[in-house]
Formats: C-alpha cells, structure tokens, sequence
C-alpha cells in the first residue's frame, strides 16, 4: 500500500514537471523559430513548399500518440537513424528520461508552433514595416517588435503545450517506458496504479496531478497578466482580440 | 529627386489590378494625389522598399535603389527613407522616447543608447515639442502628439527623403489645419523633401510644389502646382475637382508627349 509519504510519488512528480518543462522550453523555442520563418513576409508567398512544411508541422497534432512513439522509435532506437548516430557518443533515448522529454517535445510541438504563428501574424504589418524603413534588419524586427508584441499569444500555447506535456501518455510509453522512478510520469503512473487494482494511490495520484496542473494554470495566467500591465489598456485588448 | 517607373499586376477573381507609374519630379515636395484604391499607398511603398513590383526602376536622389533589368533591389533598411504610415505605426510596447530613438539605434534597444543618440534623441523630442512625453506609451497620447513622435521617429533615422501617407487623415479638422501648417514649417526647417498621400486638396494647396494624379493604378507624369489653377480659398469642391481633371488632362498629355 502506497501513502502520500511514497517516496515515488513525489519522484514522479517532480519527473513530470521536469520533462514537462523542458518539452514546453525546447517547442517553444522551436515553434517560434519555426513560425517566423514560415509566417509573414518572409515565406514567398502561401508556395507549395511552404504549404508542405506548415502541413508537416502539425502533423503531431493529427497522428496518434501511440504512432508519433513508434516512428521516434525507428528514428532514435539502436538502428534508427539517429539513434546510430547517437550511440556513437554514448547517448541512448530509448527507456531513458530524456526519451520522455523527446516524446513530449514532438507532441505539443504544433501547439506552440500554431499559436506562435497566430500570434506572429496577427501582428499588425505596417509597425514590422516601419520598422525596417528606419533601418533595423529582420532579426532585430522580430526580437524588438514582433516578438513582444506577440508574446501574449506565444505565452499561452507554450503554457497550453506544459500542460498537454504532462499528461502525454503514449508516445512517452513506446519511448520512455514505464520505469517507476526513473521514467514513470504521472499519467503512466496513474494508469499503472489503476491497472494494479491499487485505486488508493490512483485517487492520490489523480489529485495531485489535477492541482500541480491546475495551480500552475493559475500561477501561468497570472506571470503573463503582469508582464502586460506596463503597456497600454489598448494594446491589451488589441492583442486579446488577436488570440480569440 | 524621384525617378519612377514601375509596373505591376495583382490578379484577381473580380479583374486585375493594374499598377503602372511612371514620372520624374525634381521639386523637393511631391503630393499623390486621387481617390483611395488608386495605387497612391503601393507606389509609396514600392519607394520605400516594402513592396516590390514586377518591373521597373526606382532612383530616390542620385541613387538607385531599384532596377528590374539590373536584378537591383535595395531592402527598405537600406533606402534612407522616412515612411510614416497612415496610423503613425508607433510602436505600442515602447515609450515615446524609445519610438524616437528605435531608427537612430537600428533597432537596437535603448540601454544600448551612447550619449551622441540621447543627445539626438532629446534634441529631436524637443524640437518637436514632445519631451515632457518622453515616458508616455504611444496609447496614452493624443493623434496629434502621435503624429509629431512618427515624425521625430522618421526624421531620427535621417532619411533622404520622407514618405507621408495621409499624414492628416485620422485628425478631426480643427487640429488638421494647425498641424498642417506646422509640419509644414517643419519639413521646411528639416530641409528633407517629402513626398504625401492625400485625398485633400488643401494639402496639396499647402505643401505641393508638385503633383502626380493617380487614378487607377495608372499615373503618368507630374505637374508643376504652379500650372493647376487651384484656389487655395476655394469653398467649391466642384471648382477644385475641375482644376484637379484640368491636372489630370494636361498629365495625360505629358505621358503622350513621352511616348510620341
């Protein structure tokens, strides 16, 4: 019998949030990358190519879990690909954490990539435009006017992507596997405890998952708030008029 | 000053757009001037860098920044020109004073300011009689304050020429007629020319020392505004549109003269 004083369960915590966090850090980083190149002026103009690319981004999004775990597999696993190329440093993702992290980084990447275009787009053309006349080169575009203009948008597929990260499930397991401690997040835990007839770790486990994920929720909301109360009321609603 | 020709098609399901102009202005203010839709906005894009048409050739001053059959086509970084857009585009998450500073800084941000660019920075704020806004966000001041920081901003880069689209446009029409004559006097004391969008003729009365009428897409040929019999005190609209269609006949005779 398991009880909150499990040293598991809060091993299992802390594994969730971490690979978690670092999923939503990497595709966050990714998606925006990935949507300023392919947003906007840069892409020569909605091109097959382009099409293609914004097609295969959210791909993830469409495949099941269980089929995005098996084709990471053949990539990454000892004959795949990469994995080959990854062995010969000594790094194997296969049933190890940072497979988990992998997993969950493929999953919600198209949910930070969309939003991050969405929100990439719905910036209004003509400041990106002055912005160039008055000598500032696209990079510097991007960093000093798109990107805080657009981080609102941003913000909130990257806080809607942690939290599709810690409860991926399938994916995690063709990858990851089910270790308890070593790669057993909350999800694999919950459906391990439940499959075992332990109900009693089930409901804990539930519970603590439901209010890690609900606070954080709460704590994300409240960090973006903030960060907008310097600029003007207009430009709040401006870009809360973009998202919706 | 500006050298022009350009041409471009839009396709489109309810039939093309077709832009074509072609003149040469040598006076330092130039206005555009005809109904919206015209291709007024995109030939002043297509100057500044922002749109780029099929073919043609743009040369702003000596320098060419534009040429399709040279495969030559400057980014708008690299044009020097001042574009100040209908709605001032000033940006919404800077101060007033970062606004200013953003084309003195290329984009860089403001700790990164050395004492030479404040000093161009407070200086312009000044002369525009803008520095006790200096702190304030773009939403937080009034369409006249914000048309004087677009153009502190524009001017900050130092631009070889400045590109006004519908400066007046969003001004109720008290605060037209006075800012009118103060952007006036100071373009004047810049000494930088200035090409302006507008719809009004007491725009072109008060800054134009020449005129290209565009209808169309279609603009051929510049005039001077000394030969437009326009009357500066004119109630008439029908009387000024009439000298607006004189204009316009004597520009389609310049454009046959050319292809004679």
């Amino acid at each position: 019998m398991s009880d909150i004083n499990d040293p598991l369960l809060f091993s299992c915590i802390l594994l969730t949030v971490k690979v978690a966090g670092l999923a939503a850090a990497v595709a966050g980083l990714l998606g925006v990358l990935t949507a300023w190149f392919l947003s906007g002026r840069r892409a020569p103009a909605r091109s097959l190519f382009f099409r293609v690319i914004d097609s295969l981004c959210a791909l993830p999004l469409v495949l099941p879990p269980t089929v995005i775990g098996y084709c990471l597999i053949l990539l990454l696993g000892r004959r795949g690909i990469i994995g080959q190329w990854l062995a010969e440093y000594g790094i194997n993702l296969i049933f190890s954490w940072q497979g988990a992290v992998v997993a969950a980084t493929v999953v919600i990447f198209p949910l930070c990539y969309r939003s991050a275009r969405a929100a990439l787009e719905s910036v209004d053309h003509t400041l990106e435009d002055t912005a160039r006349t008055l000598g500032a080169t696209e990079a510097r575009v991007f960093f000093r006017i798109s990107l805080p203009l657009a981080r609102r948008g941003i913000f909130a597929g990257i806080t809607l992507a942690f939290a599709r990260g810690m409860g991926e499930f399938g994916a995690t397991l063709m990858i990851a596997g089910n270790l308890p401690g070593r790669t057993q997040t909350l999800s694999l835990a919950v459906y391990d405890a439940f499959q075992s007839g332990n109900d009693h770790r089930a409901l804990i486990l539930v519970l603590v998952a439901s209010g890690v994920c609900a606070s954080l929720l709460v704590i994300a909301e409240t960090v973006g708030g903030m960060g907008l109360e310097r600029v003007s009321p207009a430009m709040r609603g401006g870009t809360r008029a973009a998202q919706s | 000053m500006l050298d022009i020709r350009i041409e471009h098609q839009f396709p489109g399901r309810l039939g093309a757009f077709r832009l074509r102009v072609e003149f040469s202005a040598s006076e330092r203010n130039l206005c555009f001037f005809g109904h919206s839709g015209s291709g007024k906005t995109l030939t002043m894009q297509a100057l500044a860098g922002l749109f780029i048409p099929s073919s043609g050739h743009i040369s702003i001053g000596k320098r060419n920044v534009f040429d399709s059959e040279k495969n030559l086509c400057l980014p708008a970084r690299e044009r020097r020109v001042g574009y100040l857009s209908q709605n001032y585009a000033l940006f919404p998450h800077l101060t007033v004073r970062e606004n200013v500073a953003f084309g003195l800084l290329r984009g860089l941000p403001w700790f990164m300011a050395s004492r030479k660019v404040l000093g161009q920075v407070y200086g312009l704020l000044e002369l525009f009689e803008i520095s006790h806004l200096a702190d304030q966000h773009p939403a937080r001041i009034s369409g006249g304050q914000k048309q004087r920081v677009g153009l502190a901003r524009a001017l900050a880069a130092g631009p070889e020429v400045l590109l006004l689209d519908e400066p007046f446009a969003a001004l109720d029409p008290l605060m037209r007629r006075r800012l009118r004559a103060q952007v006036a006097e100071l373009l004047e004391r810049a000494g930088i020319p200035a090409v302006i969008i507008t719809h009004d003729p007491d725009d072109v009365a008060a800054f134009a020392q020449s005129v290209v009428v565009f209808e169309d897409g279609c603009a051929q040929g510049c005039i001077s505004v000394g030969d437009i019999p326009l009357q500066r005190d004119a109630e008439n609209a029908q009387l000024r549109n009439l000298a607006l269609s004189l204009a316009r006949l004597e520009g389609a005779a310049a454009y046959r003269g050319l292809f004679a």
